[in-house]
């Protein structure tokens, strides 16, 4: 005769089960479940890094797993082509490419030329920007794309990610202390390993119920795969947003500093040389990224919402100093694109701004590749 | 209603399982159907409406039962009980307006203490004179079933919903330039509203037995079905509801079970479809054929995942409160054809609609003078009755076609079996798979087709996904 079940008994059972397995996910920890990925086989490699703040309707979203960000890129498609140059292009929201489709970013637009090296290796670009104002955080995403292989790596740089206080805050920064803590340590970098803007998990973070957030966040990316292959969009594309501002007040404080002189130990230039050192012996060709030079109000005193005249004059010849200490590849485009070309923000183009930074960067691109 | 509005219920429907003396148990259950009419309204923009529209419910509710009660019933000292119990939720309710605390049971702060009694007292007025001067004769059943019919049609039809929307903000002294069809999203109202006009007819027909108060607003009401059904019968209820409660080891694993699948089939599943279900938006932006059919098919799992783990949920928590809802879904996408389909999709609905609708209207074209041929019946009860439970999700030209897309599709299947029904011999074994397989196929497909109109907002861009499903667009 079958005993009858008892409830209480399957209660408890399933209970001491699910907390048996909530404490093996703790302890086993599975870090690269990331990489278990559907974009490059199910469907197409994203065009840039994942980001998305109105998931619904942009088919985005943000996290913070780099493996899982990576696996769903481009770059991370199959193997490396023997006869493939490949470029990365890292940096802020300007190099992801606010308001812009895929094609029409940096990135995009380089790519679509069908460049080739000297030696007939066709130059790829891979747009691996984030919309976040770090060096720091342009330097875990370098790092880490150092995997694949790049031939040439583009940094554009803007004062607004050099501030020190800045490096640790971004959320992708603060919530990859592991990935973070080893580039400080590896590259002695001037910044706590234990700052408290990195978010450090315990035991419990880890387990099963306490990842349930990131898990979801895994699957999410996966399911807006199929928006994204089925419709190319990763991004809301607004018919009407505010323009970067163009009046100004008379504040011409930067960093909390008033001038004539930024104090070079609240700027983080030793991440870009450790950027260098990561890249190795891969070229690498820093960009000082176009800003926005306005003729409102008190543009006498600022350039723009960021950047007071006095600051940005001396970070642009602080920055060429360094160049030439380091003898690094650099492109100063800080002018090259008239105010009209601006979109929500003093770094943010349009396509025809994109074109003319294309342009400049094509001509160092296409040089590098024939060294 | 959101997984913690969900868990909430779990947990209050198993404390609840814990009473067992049935009288007791009706009180229990009478108390927290009322206070979850209040709870789980969503909040609404016009003032005091989140609180005026369920408390409307419990009125619509009362005013059902005085309609339909033998009069022997309705006197005072059968329901005072009751009266008191609605009564002081209700203005326990409204208080909750001066303790200065989030508010737990209602959307948001509850009108001011006066114009609630005052409410309350038009009700009760209301309630009296129709139970003292009604008679549950035919011409106020009648009146009563039209009213209600107005009203759901007002809710439905959104140029309607809209204008009455900015009725009530003028009336409030809001902007009306913001009303909208949403302004009056009244939970619960599509089922109370069928479950009404079923007591209603079976008052008329006779078939409704003597119910109690308490027993009539917790079959009204009954929390774990408000808001997504299913629509149990009267009779069948009360069955459940007048036995004391003891529950086997049987019931709560069961219960267990179907909250479990429930839980998982809504919140997991049909909530991950739905970032890729086809709708308004991306009907415009899919790029090829193959994807717009993975988007369509996301949406017909998503909506048969979120109705059933919905109805799963509320099974599962009927059954620990002693009460044995009727099945909703039965596998119904592998039906071999469409009249099986519609045998296992929200079958309480259907079956409502076979019995107040189809049925009587397939007797009265029977019985007409003129003689009308069997098939012209057979097609004037089937396109009536799918596009009438088209028009129960919302009155608009595409929930029109879809009802005319299941109605002509179910007239076909009907031509088509009595076609082939003297013909068909026994088939060999393989090839009866292979048809039935085929079968189920094309059912599924069909049915998958039919959610174009349903999923989205017009006939214009139903079209566009017709022509981009079949590489025309």
């Amino acid at each position: 005769m079958q005993n009858p079940v008892s409830p209480l008994r399957v209660l408890a059972k399933a209970l001491l089960l699910f907390a048996a397995f909530n404490l093996v996910v703790a302890a086993w920890a599975p870090v690269h479940l990331g990489d278990l990925s559907l974009y490059g086989t199910v469907f197409p490699g994203r065009m840039r890094l994942p980001f998305g703040e109105d998931s619904q309707h942009a088919y985005n979203l943000s996290l913070f797993n780099l493996d899982a960000m990576f696996s769903s890129q481009a770059l991370a498609e199959g193997v490396k082509p023997a006869n493939e140059f490949r470029v990365i292009v890292i940096g802020d929201s300007s190099v992801w490419g606010i308001l812009l489709r895929p094609e029409e970013t940096l990135s995009g637009q380089l790519d679509a030329q069908g460049l080739a090296t000297c030696n007939g290796r066709r130059i790829r670009v891979y747009n691996l920007g984030y919309p976040t104002i770090s060096l720091t955080k342009d330097l875990m995403i370098l790092n880490y794309a150092m995997r694949y292989q790049p031939d040439l790596v583009v940094w554009p740089v803007t004062l607004e990610a050099f501030p020190i206080d800045q490096q640790l805050v971004s959320p992708i920064v603060a919530n990859n202390a592991g990935a973070v803590q080893e580039l400080i340590a590896k590259y002695h970098l001037p910044f706590n390993p234990h700052d408290p803007a990195l978010v450090q998990i315990n035991f419990w973070q880890r387990t099963l119920v306490g990842q349930r957030r990131n898990l979801a966040d895994l699957l999410r990316l996966q399911l807006y795969g199929v928006m994204w292959a089925s419709t190319g969009i990763d991004q809301t594309y607004p018919t009407d947003y505010p323009p970067a501002q163009t009046d100004f007040d008379t504040d011409v404080t930067f960093d909390g500093l008033q001038g004539p002189q930024l104090d070079q130990t609240r700027l983080a230039f030793d991440v870009l040389g450790a950027g260098a050192a990561a890249a190795g012996k891969t070229p690498l060709l820093l960009v000082n990224e176009p800003t926005l030079i306005s003729a409102g109000k008190n543009s006498d005193l600022r350039y723009n919402f960021f950047y007071p005249r006095w600051a940005y004059d001396q970070y642009r010849q602080d920055l060429a100093s360094q160049v030439v200490l380091h003898d690094w590849n650099y492109l100063d485009e800080w002018n090259l694109v008239p105010g009209s070309d601006f979109t929500n923000s003093a770094i943010h183009l349009n396509p025809a701004g994109e074109r003319l930074l294309v342009e400049q960067v094509k001509t160092s691109i296409l040089s590098l590749s024939c060294r | 209603m959101t997984l913690a509005d969900t868990l909430l219920l779990i947990g209050v429907a198993g404390f609840l399982s814990l009473i067992a003396q049935p009288d007791r148990r009706l009180y229990f259950l009478l108390g927290l159907s009322v206070l979850a009419v209040f709870a789980f309204q969503p909040a609404l923009p016009v003032r005091g409406l989140d609180f005026w529209l369920p408390l409307a419910t419990v009125a619509v509710t009362v005013t059902g039962w005085v309609l339909t009660a033998p009069r022997a019933l309705r006197t005072w000292k059968s329901t005072w009980r009751t009266s008191l119990i609605l009564g002081l939720i209700v203005l326990a309710l409204a208080l909750t307006r001066y303790l200065n605390l989030p508010s737990l049971f209602t959307a948001s702060l509850p009108p001011q203490i006066e114009f609630v009694v005052l409410g309350l007292g038009g009700i009760s007025l209301l309630v009296f004179l129709l139970a003292r001067y009604t008679d549950s004769g035919k011409a106020s059943l009648v009146f009563a079933s039209l009213a209600i019919i107005s009203l759901f049609l007002i809710l439905k039809t959104p140029m309607l919903a809209t204008w009455v929307a900015a009725a009530l903000r003028s009336w409030n002294g809001q902007s009306t330039l913001t009303a909208t069809a949403q302004d009056l999203r009244w939970l619960g109202f599509s089922y109370i509203a069928f479950r009404l006009l079923h007591t209603l007819r079976d008052r008329q027909t006779g078939r409704l037995p003597p119910v109690g108060l308490a027993e009539y607003v917790v079959y009204m009401l009954f929390f774990p079905a408000l808001t997504a059904g299913p629509i149990d019968r009267i009779e069948r209820f009360l069955t459940d509801l007048r036995q004391p409660l003891a529950l086997t080891p049987e019931d709560w694993t069961e219960a267990g079970r179907r909250v479990v699948v429930g839980l998982v089939k809504k919140f997991v599943l049909a909530d991950s479809l739905a970032l890729i279900a086809l709708n308004g938006v991306n009907a415009w932006q899919v790029h090829t054929a193959g994807w717009t059919w993975v988007l369509l098919y996301a949406f017909t799992f998503q909506i048969y995942f979120d109705f059933s783990g919905y109805t799963d949920i509320a099974i599962g928590l009927g059954r620990l409160l002693g009460i044995h809802l009727p099945e909703n879904f039965s596998a119904p996408y592998l039906k071999p054809n469409l009249t099986q389909f519609w045998n296992n999709w929200h079958m309480t609905l259907t079956q409502w609609f076979r019995s107040y609708f189809f049925n009587p209207l397939t007797r009265a074209l029977r019985s007409a003078k003129k003689q009308l041929p069997t098939p012209l019946i057979i097609l004037m009860a089937q396109i009536s009755t799918m596009v009438l439970i088209g028009l129960w999700h919302g009155v608009s030209a595409n929930f029109v076609l879809w009802g005319l897309w299941h109605g002509t599709g179910l007239f076909i299947h009907n031509r088509w079996s009595e076609f082939t029904r003297p013909r068909s011999g026994h088939l060999p074994r393989p090839w009866a798979k292979v048809l039935g397989a085929g079968s189920t196929l094309l059912t599924f497909q069909y049915v998958a087709l039919g959610w174009v109109f349903f999923a989205l907002p017009d006939p214009a861009t139903s079209w566009h996904v017709f022509l981009k499903l079949f590489g025309l667009a």
